[in-house]
């Protein structure tokens, strides 16, 4: 039967099952195949569940609107609930087991008293009277579920073909590629758990796997530094994982309620709770350690040890992305409080702070880590200030981001396995050496920052709406952020470009060419489809999330889906005005697009067949016949290498790592402070 | 739609394609002479530019790398564009933005040689990017704020069309942005202390920088796309003096005059600087003259609403 309830059921059990399948696969080849299926269901179940609802949820049957979405059970919903709670303790034991072996015992008490919270209240705690509904499904569910699986599930198929070379290359490590792609397809299952459940202890279970299996993926290399950095990432994920245990503390005692939609609401709605103040506060603290916002950042930093699928993996689809889907959901209950505010200098400042990080990196995989934590600030931030616009451009920043980044990545690895390096000084003149890599890696920058493309235009709709929310301090940030983020990108592929360069032995494999193009195609797709994709995805997404809650809207299940709809989409016109992209500029953007596409080779093909002269490049004479050698004053040749700028002085991570950290710890206990003193004052 | 305004925007842009090159070209001729007289010389005629550029344009193509062609006429083409949304009285913000993937194509043109000198010329022009970039978004934000500000406006907006009908001019609403402004223009117009890049004049430490390999007619190209980018940037000015009083035209004028002339003296009085003091003066003064006039118009948009 091909209903909702199955389908979603059928996201989180069979990657569970491939997870198996690959662990007991014998042989690479069986292995690869498998892993190949597992993508392709994965695809396949993602796009059906797609198309029920973007076509089918009005005629869906044993489910219930809610207002925004549908809410529904799953088939055998008490074995699922057993399993959640099954799934902590085995979390817990897998870290207590693992922090034991590897000395950081105290690491295993944070996933102890966590632990303890949720089964405390499982067996103990006052459980909610009525039914409650455990799953939750609505547009952002929906995109989200597209991000995991078709960019998820593309990293998997280009992870075979790139762990083979990996282990070619690296024949220190020990190979545990079957544990390497298991932990991968676990991840997918408690991704789609994550973004679909609305049970407050599912969340958490899924929350807490998550931050687990990214632990595992981490310490892959099992060397010292894998080491370190996979226990810290865990320490970081589980404080602000802890979080969670607060929040299903109260939800127990205090709103007696597991559904976090109903939480939401009464966050929202009810602004004199105090204790709701609090929960808030507690949650998108959760979701600031998982963005790997500072004070947090470390951690995201430190995963770059592991094998780059992962990296890709971590950084785009799946780990962080769970911290915004967070935020984004709690959004409209955030805006305009004073957690909200907290949160949105939290994001600012590391969109800001990262940004003039990245620029001193060399290192192309650091770049990508602090480009990725500078652009989820931003996004945590618009989810901070939570109007519409600004959860419109965070949402557009986070698809266009899964895209640009997965597709950087892997751009990256490639270009490691074939030159053994993936330092940005020896990528010189990479347009000529590996033609293919250095177009896809170029495709994903120019994604990333260049007008008119996806990221910049969400990022400029961002700043317009930050303007709007007379949040000054943001305006600021964005501005100079925006400026540095030009200089790391524009510096880096100033790199690729070059002459007199050999072609170079490509080793890369066609499976991970074939995730790599559809990549490339999927970001010029989506940058073309972006009005329709704001028009039918985004936006109501976003107008149904805030009327929801303002208009009362909420928990009426008489009101059928279609109803909510087209009584919101009804008012949508006295909201033009606030769509950050009206048609005028839309127009001018789809232009620029296409102009940009095809003025470069336009202008190509006009001046192919110009007749020019040859020449050597202006060295004052000393020139030895090339452009790299010239005669130094000993008479000898020495070679010249043109390095990049990177400002050690001024950006260093000497110079504004600890800085950062002090002001990001400064904020995050801002927020919690303000948060507890205000559940303080109301309790007493 | 066709009507008065939408032909009269036609006009504006026709106007500026055609007419902008004339313009930069004799701007940059007074610039020379005005320059020579400070210096008492007597400094080449003020139409000289035009036969430099023309002169380029018929000289043997000789390249390092036959790719920064169209690369470069990417480049021109974006400045154009750039402008042509300005004066066709577009978003502003889109003019900035354009103006500033424009300036990635030079980049691009000049790295693709890796050679010496446009090596370090690109990285200093790179910098001086970094330098403008957050001007420029607050230069839009700040007119964008003074719309609303202003209480003629019902919604703020960022369009050109719009900003110049408001009844006073932005320049009340908008100093600090201002000052900010003429201050990155020095860097824009690649003039001394910040011709660290490359420069206009011949006195320059790292032989024309970012355009040492550009030669004949991809160096005209160059040239003519700076011409256009002058031309735009300096209507920016104007646009701080520009109401829908028809008066104001005049004294947006005159205080483009005003302004190129302090640039031109700035240029003449000052030695060039490292890269590392002209990136801490301008983040300086953008923060601080940009930053707290941010703040005074949020402030006042407040108490208006």
């Amino acid at each position: 039967m091909l209903s909702m309830a199955n389908l979603i059921a059928a996201l989180i059990v069979i990657p569970l099952i491939f997870a198996v399948l690959i662990a007991l696969m014998p042989s690479d080849k069986a292995r690869g195949i498998v892993v190949y299926a597992g993508g392709v269901i994965n695809i396949a179940l993602v796009l059906c569940t797609t198309y029920m609802w973007v076509f089918k949820r009005n005629q869906l049957s044993n489910v219930t609107y809610d207002g925004s979405g549908i809410c529904f059970n799953l088939p055998f919903n008490d074995v699922f609930n057993f399993l959640t709670l099954a799934g902590d303790l085995i979390l817990m034991v897998v870290i207590i087991a693992l922090s034991f072996k590897y000395h950081k015992k105290i690491i295993a008490l944070l996933s102890i008293i966590q632990t303890c919270i949720v089964m405390w209240v499982e067996v103990n705690g006052p459980h909610p009277k009525g039914e409650q509904l455990s799953m939750h499904f609505d547009w952002l569910s929906c995109i989200m579920i597209l991000i995991i699986g078709i960019v998820g599930s593309l990293i998997a198929i280009y992870a075979v073909g790139y762990m083979r070379g990996y282990h070619v290359h690296h024949k220190e490590f020990a190979d545990r590629r079957k544990f390497f792609f298991s932990m991968i397809f676990v991840f997918y299952a408690a991704m789609f758990g994550l973004v679909t459940t609305q049970h407050i202890m599912w969340l958490e279970c899924f929350w807490e796997t998550t931050s687990v299996c990214s632990f595992l993926l981490i310490g892959y290399t099992k060397t010292d530094e894998a080491i370190t950095n996979c226990f810290r990432a865990l320490w970081m994920n589980l404080v602000g994982g802890l979080g969670f245990a607060v929040v299903i503390l109260f939800s127990a005692y205090k709103f007696h309620s597991f559904n976090m939609n109903d939480l939401i609401y009464t966050f929202s709605s009810d602004i004199s709770n105090t204790a709701a103040t609090l929960c808030l506060a507690a949650l998108a603290f959760a979701a600031i350690s998982k963005t790997a916002q500072f004070p947090f950042s470390k951690w995201l930093l430190g995963a770059m040890v592991a094998p780059t699928p992962s990296s890709a993996l971590l950084h785009s689809a799946t780990m962080v992305k769970a911290g915004v889907y967070l935020l984004l959901r709690i959004s409209p209950a955030l805006s305009g409080t004073k957690v909200g505010t907290c949160v949105y200098l939290v994001g600012g400042f590391t969109f800001f702070a990262a940004s003039l990080l990245a620029i001193s990196q060399s290192d192309g995989k650091k770049v990508l880590a602090y480009s990725t934590i500078s652009n989820l600030g931003l996004m945590v931030a618009c989810a901070g200030i939570g109007t519409v616009e600004t959860v419109w451009a965070a949402m557009f920043l986070m698809i266009f981001h899964a895209i640009s980044k997965s597709m950087c990545f892997q751009a990256v690895g490639a270009i490691e396995n074939s030159t053994h390096s993936r330092d940005i000084e020896d990528m010189q003149g990479l347009m000529r050496r590996l033609p293919k890599l250095a177009l896809i890696l170029l495709i994903g920058m120019v994604g990333m920052y260049l007008a008119p493309f996806g990221m910049l235009i969400s990022k400029w709709a961002a700043l317009k709406s930050m303007v709007d929310a007379s949040s000054t301090i943001m305006v600021l940030f964005v501005c100079f952020g925006s400026a540095s983020t030009m200089f790391y990108w524009t510096k880096w592929m100033s790199k690729l470009l070059g002459t007199n360069e050999e072609k170079q032995n490509d080793v890369t494999e066609k499976n991970e060419y074939i995730s790599m193009f559809t990549h490339a195609g999927l970001a010029i797709c989506v940058c073309l489809g972006l009005p329709i994709i704001s028009s039918k995805v985004v936006l109501p997404h976003v107008l149904l999330s805030q009327f929801w809650y303002n208009y009362g809207i909420y928990g009426q299940a008489s009101i059928s889906s279609k109803d909510t709809e087209s009584l919101i989409m009804g008012s949508f016109d006295t909201l033009k005005t606030l769509v950050p992209l009206n048609e005028n500029n839309l127009r001018t953007m789809i232009f620029m697009i296409i102009a940009i596409i095809i003025v470069p080779v336009v202008t190509y093909f006009l001046t192919r067949n110009t007749k020019t002269k040859p020449v050597i490049g202006y060295m004052n004479g000393i020139n030895t016949g090339d452009n790299k050698h010239f005669t130094d004053s000993f008479g000898g040749e020495k070679e010249l290498h043109v390095s990049n700028w990177y400002m050690d002085d001024y950006f260093g991570e000497k110079k504004i790592f600890t800085p950062s950290v002090i002001i990001g710890v400064i904020l995050n206990l801002s927020m919690l402070g303000i948060a507890l003193a205000t559940w303080m004052g109301g309790v007493l | 739609m066709i009507n008065t305004v939408n032909i009269l925007r036609l006009i504006a842009v026709i106007v500026f394609i055609v007419c902008a090159p004339f313009i930069g070209g004799i701007l940059d001729g007074f610039d020379r002479k005005i320059s020579a007289r400070m210096q008492r010389r007597i400094g080449p005629k003020v139409t000289q530019p035009f036969y430099d550029v023309l002169k380029l344009f018929n000289k043997e193509f000789v390249s390092v790398n036959k790719s920064q062609l169209f690369l470069l006429l990417s480049y021109l083409f974006f400045v154009i564009f750039a402008g042509a949304l300005f004066f066709g009285g577009y978003d502003l913000l889109m003019v900035f933005l354009c103006t500033s993937t424009a300036s990635i194509f030079l980049i691009l043109a000049a790295s693709s040689t890796h050679t010496a000198y446009t090596g370090v010329g690109t990285l200093r022009e790179l910098v001086q990017m970094m330098c403008c970039e957050p001007m420029e978004l607050l230069v839009a934000i700040g007119f964008y704020l003074s719309t609303s500000a202003n209480k003629d406006f019902v919604t703020p907006t960022f369009k050109v069309i719009d900003l110049v009908r408001s009844d006073m001019p932005a320049i009340i609403y908008l100093p600090g942005f201002f000052i900010g402004f003429i201050f990155i223009l020095t860097i824009k117009f690649r003039k001394s202390p910040f011709d660290i890049s490359t420069s206009h004049h011949a006195h320059q430490e790292v032989v024309k920088g970012v355009t040492a390999e550009f030669s004949g007619a991809a160096y005209g190209i160059v040239e003519v796309a700076e011409w256009y980018e002058q031309v735009m940037l300096l209507g920016v000015v104007g646009l701080f003096f520009i109401t829908s009083n028809p008066l104001s035209y005049i004294v947006a004028a005159l205080a483009i005059i005003l302004v190129y002339f302090l640039e031109i003296i700035i240029d003449n009085t000052s030695a060039r600087v490292k890269w590392d003091l002209m990136f801490k003066l301008s983040w300086g003064i953008i923060f601080i003259c940009g930053g707290t006039n941010l703040l005074v118009l949020e402030i006042i948009r407040n108490i208006n609403i």
